[in-house]
Protein backbone atom coordinates (compact mmCIF):
# COMPACT_ATOMS: atom_id res chain seq x y z
CA UNK A 1 0.00 0.00 0.00
CA UNK A 2 1.45 3.35 -0.99
CA UNK A 3 1.10 6.41 1.20
CA UNK A 4 -0.37 9.58 -0.28
CA UNK A 5 1.94 12.46 0.59
CA UNK A 6 -0.08 15.54 1.63
CA UNK A 7 2.72 17.16 3.62
CA UNK A 8 2.98 20.93 3.28
CA UNK A 9 -0.47 21.24 1.67
CA UNK A 10 -3.10 23.53 3.17
CA UNK A 11 -6.90 23.65 2.83
CA UNK A 12 -8.53 22.65 0.47
CA UNK A 13 -5.75 20.66 -1.25
CA UNK A 14 -5.59 17.66 1.15
CA UNK A 15 -9.21 16.71 0.43
CA UNK A 16 -8.93 17.63 -3.26
CA UNK A 17 -5.97 15.20 -3.55
CA UNK A 18 -7.83 12.59 -1.45
CA UNK A 19 -10.88 12.80 -3.73
CA UNK A 20 -8.65 12.18 -6.74
CA UNK A 21 -6.63 9.36 -5.14
CA UNK A 22 -9.66 7.46 -3.80
CA UNK A 23 -11.01 7.10 -7.35
CA UNK A 24 -7.84 5.27 -8.32
CA UNK A 25 -8.34 2.42 -5.83
CA UNK A 26 -10.99 -0.31 -5.82
CA UNK A 27 -14.08 -0.26 -3.57
CA UNK A 28 -13.16 -1.86 -0.23
CA UNK A 29 -9.46 -1.03 -0.57
CA UNK A 30 -7.79 1.42 1.78
CA UNK A 31 -5.83 4.59 1.13
CA UNK A 32 -3.18 5.75 3.57
CA UNK A 33 -2.13 9.41 3.71
CA UNK A 34 0.10 11.70 5.71
CA UNK A 35 -0.44 15.46 6.11
CA UNK A 36 1.02 18.34 8.12
CA UNK A 37 -2.00 20.67 8.11
CA UNK A 38 -3.72 20.42 11.54
CA UNK A 39 -6.99 21.24 9.71
CA UNK A 40 -7.19 17.63 8.52
CA UNK A 41 -8.14 16.53 12.05
CA UNK A 42 -11.56 18.10 11.48
CA UNK A 43 -11.69 18.00 7.69
CA UNK A 44 -10.90 14.36 6.98
CA UNK A 45 -13.66 12.98 9.26
CA UNK A 46 -16.10 15.54 7.75
CA UNK A 47 -15.03 14.56 4.23
CA UNK A 48 -15.63 10.89 5.08
CA UNK A 49 -19.11 11.67 6.44
CA UNK A 50 -19.98 13.65 3.28
CA UNK A 51 -18.68 11.08 0.81
CA UNK A 52 -19.57 7.91 2.74
CA UNK A 53 -16.01 6.56 2.76
CA UNK A 54 -14.95 4.89 6.00
CA UNK A 55 -12.34 6.55 8.21
CA UNK A 56 -10.28 3.64 9.54
CA UNK A 57 -7.68 5.54 11.57
CA UNK A 58 -6.64 9.16 12.12
CA UNK A 59 -3.78 9.96 14.45
CA UNK A 60 -1.23 12.64 15.20
CA UNK A 61 2.33 11.38 15.28
CA UNK A 62 5.17 13.84 15.82
CA UNK A 63 3.55 16.91 14.14
CA UNK A 64 2.26 14.77 11.27
CA UNK A 65 -1.24 13.47 10.74
CA UNK A 66 -1.59 9.90 9.53
CA UNK A 67 -4.90 8.55 8.37
CA UNK A 68 -6.38 5.59 6.53
CA UNK A 69 -9.64 5.72 4.56
CA UNK A 70 -11.52 2.78 3.04
CA UNK A 71 -13.32 3.44 -0.25
CA UNK A 72 -17.08 2.85 0.09
CA UNK A 73 -18.44 3.31 -3.43
CA UNK B 1 -30.85 11.28 -0.06
CA UNK B 2 -33.69 13.02 1.78
CA UNK B 3 -36.80 13.81 -0.25
CA UNK B 4 -37.54 17.52 -0.79
CA UNK B 5 -40.77 17.33 1.25
CA UNK B 6 -38.69 16.22 4.23
CA UNK B 7 -36.47 19.30 3.99
CA UNK B 8 -38.73 22.11 2.84
CA UNK B 9 -42.24 23.19 3.86
CA UNK B 10 -44.97 22.88 1.22
CA UNK B 11 -45.05 26.57 0.22
CA UNK B 12 -41.31 26.58 -0.47
CA UNK B 13 -41.56 23.43 -2.56
CA UNK B 14 -44.35 25.01 -4.58
CA UNK B 15 -42.20 28.09 -5.22
CA UNK B 16 -39.38 26.00 -6.64
CA UNK B 17 -41.70 23.90 -8.77
CA UNK B 18 -41.50 20.86 -6.53
CA UNK B 19 -38.22 19.75 -8.07
CA UNK B 20 -36.04 17.40 -6.05
CA UNK B 21 -33.15 19.02 -4.22
CA UNK B 22 -29.76 17.80 -5.42
CA UNK B 23 -26.59 17.47 -3.39
CA UNK B 24 -25.37 20.54 -5.22
CA UNK B 25 -23.60 23.82 -4.48
CA UNK B 26 -24.57 26.86 -6.51
CA UNK B 27 -22.37 29.88 -6.11
CA UNK B 28 -22.65 33.43 -7.42
CA UNK B 29 -19.23 35.09 -7.69
CA UNK B 30 -19.81 38.84 -7.93
CA UNK B 31 -16.47 39.91 -6.43
CA UNK B 32 -13.30 40.11 -8.47
CA UNK B 33 -10.89 40.54 -5.56
CA UNK B 34 -8.14 38.02 -4.96
CA UNK B 35 -9.27 37.16 -1.41
CA UNK B 36 -12.93 36.69 -2.31
CA UNK B 37 -12.23 34.74 -5.51
CA UNK B 38 -9.89 32.56 -3.47
CA UNK B 39 -12.61 31.86 -0.89
CA UNK B 40 -15.01 31.03 -3.74
CA UNK B 41 -12.60 28.52 -5.33
CA UNK B 42 -11.66 26.94 -1.97
CA UNK B 43 -15.31 26.31 -1.07
CA UNK B 44 -16.14 25.13 -4.61
CA UNK B 45 -13.22 22.68 -4.90
CA UNK B 46 -13.82 21.43 -1.35
CA UNK B 47 -17.48 20.79 -2.17
CA UNK B 48 -16.65 19.00 -5.42
CA UNK B 49 -14.04 16.88 -3.63
CA UNK B 50 -16.73 15.97 -1.06
CA UNK B 51 -18.95 14.61 -3.80
CA UNK B 52 -21.18 17.64 -4.46
CA UNK B 53 -22.14 18.81 -7.91
CA UNK B 54 -20.86 22.41 -8.19
CA UNK B 55 -21.78 25.31 -10.46
CA UNK B 56 -20.19 28.75 -10.23
CA UNK B 57 -21.95 31.70 -11.82
CA UNK B 58 -19.57 34.62 -12.49
CA UNK B 59 -21.03 38.08 -12.79
CA UNK B 60 -19.72 41.66 -12.95
CA UNK B 61 -16.32 41.94 -11.19
CA UNK B 62 -16.33 38.18 -10.69
CA UNK B 63 -15.79 37.67 -14.41
CA UNK B 64 -12.19 38.80 -13.92
CA UNK B 65 -11.62 35.37 -12.37
CA UNK B 66 -12.47 33.48 -15.57
CA UNK B 67 -10.75 35.90 -17.94
CA UNK B 68 -7.53 34.77 -19.64
CA UNK B 69 -4.37 36.37 -18.27
CA UNK B 70 -2.96 39.41 -20.06
CA UNK B 71 -5.99 40.11 -22.27
CA UNK B 72 -7.19 43.62 -23.02
CA UNK B 73 -10.96 43.69 -23.35
CA UNK B 74 -13.45 46.17 -24.81
CA UNK B 75 -14.48 47.52 -28.20
CA UNK B 76 -15.75 51.09 -27.65
CA UNK B 77 -13.70 53.90 -26.06
CA UNK B 78 -15.23 53.34 -22.61
CA UNK B 79 -15.03 49.58 -23.02
CA UNK B 80 -11.31 49.75 -23.75
CA UNK B 81 -10.71 52.20 -20.88
CA UNK B 82 -12.45 49.73 -18.57
CA UNK B 83 -10.29 46.93 -19.99
CA UNK B 84 -7.12 48.87 -19.15
CA UNK B 85 -8.16 50.05 -15.68
CA UNK B 86 -9.82 46.80 -14.66
CA UNK B 87 -7.33 44.17 -15.74
CA UNK B 88 -8.65 40.66 -15.36
CA UNK B 89 -7.12 37.20 -15.10
CA UNK B 90 -6.10 35.37 -11.94
CA UNK B 91 -2.59 36.87 -12.02
CA UNK B 92 -3.81 40.47 -12.17
CA UNK B 93 -6.44 40.57 -9.43
CA UNK B 94 -5.47 42.00 -6.04
CA UNK B 95 -6.82 41.77 -2.49
CA UNK B 96 -9.92 43.79 -1.54
CA UNK B 97 -7.96 45.60 1.18
CA UNK B 98 -4.31 46.73 1.45
CA UNK B 99 -3.54 46.27 -2.23
CA UNK B 100 -1.57 49.55 -2.30
CA UNK B 101 -1.11 49.67 -6.06
CA UNK B 102 -0.13 46.01 -6.39
CA UNK B 103 2.20 45.78 -3.37
CA UNK B 104 -0.47 44.01 -1.35
CA UNK B 105 -1.04 41.49 -4.11
CA UNK B 106 2.69 40.74 -4.29
CA UNK B 107 2.98 40.43 -0.50
CA UNK B 108 -0.05 38.14 -0.13
CA UNK B 109 1.10 35.92 -2.99
CA UNK B 110 4.55 35.60 -1.40
CA UNK B 111 3.18 34.91 2.09
CA UNK B 112 0.76 32.30 0.79
CA UNK B 113 3.47 30.63 -1.26
CA UNK B 114 5.78 30.46 1.76
CA UNK B 115 3.07 28.74 3.78
CA UNK B 116 2.15 26.30 1.04
CA UNK B 117 -1.32 27.66 0.21
CA UNK B 118 -2.46 26.68 -3.29
CA UNK B 119 -2.29 29.60 -5.73
CA UNK B 120 -5.40 30.82 -7.54
CA UNK B 121 -4.15 29.17 -10.74
CA UNK B 122 -3.76 25.81 -8.95
CA UNK B 123 -7.24 26.17 -7.42
CA UNK B 124 -8.68 26.96 -10.84
CA UNK B 125 -6.99 23.88 -12.36
CA UNK B 126 -8.35 21.73 -9.52
CA UNK B 127 -11.83 23.13 -10.18
CA UNK B 128 -11.56 22.14 -13.84
CA UNK B 129 -10.23 18.69 -12.91
CA UNK B 130 -13.09 18.14 -10.46
CA UNK B 131 -15.63 18.95 -13.16
CA UNK B 132 -16.97 22.21 -11.70
CA UNK B 133 -19.23 24.09 -14.12
CA UNK B 134 -18.31 27.76 -14.61
CA UNK B 135 -20.83 30.07 -16.25
CA UNK B 136 -20.41 33.73 -17.20
CA UNK B 137 -23.28 36.23 -16.93
CA UNK B 138 -24.50 37.34 -20.35
CA UNK B 139 -25.60 40.82 -19.27
CA UNK B 140 -22.36 41.77 -17.45
CA UNK B 141 -20.44 40.39 -20.39
CA UNK B 142 -22.32 42.69 -22.76
CA UNK B 143 -21.89 45.75 -20.51
CA UNK B 144 -18.15 45.21 -20.05
CA UNK B 145 -17.70 44.25 -23.72
CA UNK B 146 -16.18 40.84 -23.19
CA UNK B 147 -15.87 38.46 -26.11
CA UNK B 148 -16.70 34.96 -24.80
CA UNK B 149 -14.58 33.26 -27.48
CA UNK B 150 -11.53 35.48 -27.11
CA UNK B 151 -11.49 36.67 -23.49
CA UNK B 152 -12.55 33.71 -21.33
CA UNK B 153 -10.66 30.58 -20.34
CA UNK B 154 -11.53 27.48 -22.40
CA UNK B 155 -13.41 25.63 -19.63
CA UNK B 156 -16.06 28.32 -19.22
CA UNK B 157 -19.55 27.55 -20.58
CA UNK B 158 -21.69 29.69 -22.88
CA UNK B 159 -23.00 32.86 -21.17
CA UNK B 160 -26.29 32.52 -19.28
CA UNK B 161 -28.94 34.75 -17.70
CA UNK B 162 -30.87 35.07 -14.45
CA UNK B 163 -33.48 32.42 -15.36
CA UNK B 164 -30.78 29.78 -15.77
CA UNK B 165 -29.26 30.86 -12.45
CA UNK B 166 -32.62 30.59 -10.65
CA UNK B 167 -33.43 27.22 -12.20
CA UNK B 168 -30.15 25.74 -11.00
CA UNK B 169 -30.11 27.56 -7.64
CA UNK B 170 -33.61 26.24 -6.86
CA UNK B 171 -32.48 22.63 -7.12
CA UNK B 172 -29.28 23.18 -5.08
CA UNK B 173 -29.02 22.28 -1.40
CA UNK B 174 -26.41 24.99 -0.79
CA UNK B 175 -26.35 28.42 -2.43
CA UNK B 176 -23.72 31.09 -1.80
CA UNK B 177 -23.14 34.67 -2.90
CA UNK B 178 -19.55 35.86 -2.80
Amino acid sequence: MTTLDLKGLLCPMPIVKMAKAIKEIEVGQTLEAVATDPGVMADVPAWCRSTGHELVTLEKLDKQFHFVVRRAQ
Amino acid sequence: MAKPEEIFPENVLKAIGGKPIKNKLYMVVLSGDMDKVMAAFIIATGAAASGMEVTMFFTFWGMKAIQKDGILTGKSLFGRMLGIMNRGGLKAIGPSRLNMGGMGRWMFKLMMKQKGVASLAELYDSAVELGITMMPCQMSMDVMEFDPQKDFKPNVTEPVGVAKFLEEAAESRVTLFI
